[in-house]
């Protein structure tokens, strides 16, 4: 799946990578974030 | 995924619609992980959220799979991603989504 021209769902993690994160990458690799949210479960 | 989160992702999917849309993940447990992706592609297997019973059919990826992280920048994979590649067992976490995203809804 190439992430170039993709529309993108972000969901992070608190505790694994947050969307933040996530949302930086896929946006360097040329997909386009629609959604970012980075849950937390406690 | 909480339910509020669903019904946000209800909302902007029935903006946006499905077409060359993917969800990316990072979670750090293949439960989570399962969970989440199952939602996004046959909905909420709780039928808890705004999801239940909705087929979206998004396959969803982790930011962590070999099949992502070969497009990134690899600085910015050092800078956002090394640390927490090492916290988790990443094959394990990933496991899951290639049969999910495999198998018919």
């Amino acid at each position: 799946m190439k992430l170039n021209g993709k529309r993108v769902l972000v969901i992070g993690e608190r505790d694994g990578v947050n969307a933040a994160a996530i949302e930086a990458c896929v946006k360097s690799a040329g997909a386009e974030v629609l959604y970012a949210e980075t849950l937390c479960f406690v | 995924m909480d339910l509020e989160g669903q019904g946000r992702i209800k909302q902007v999917v029935e903006q946006a619609g499905t077409q060359n849309l993917v969800a990316v993940l990072g979670a750090n447990s293949p439960t989570a992980v399962e969970m989440t992706a199952l939602t996004l592609k046959s909905g909420d297997p709780s039928y808890a959220g705004a999801l239940a019973g909705v087929e979206l059919g998004i396959p969803s990826y982790h930011i962590l799979e070999p099949e992502i992280v070969g497009q990134l920048d690899p600085s910015l994979y050092e800078r956002e991603l090394a640390l927490p590649a090492m916290a988790m067992d990443v094959a394990e976490v990933v496991q899951p989504l290639k049969t999910i995203r495999g198998s018919a809804t």
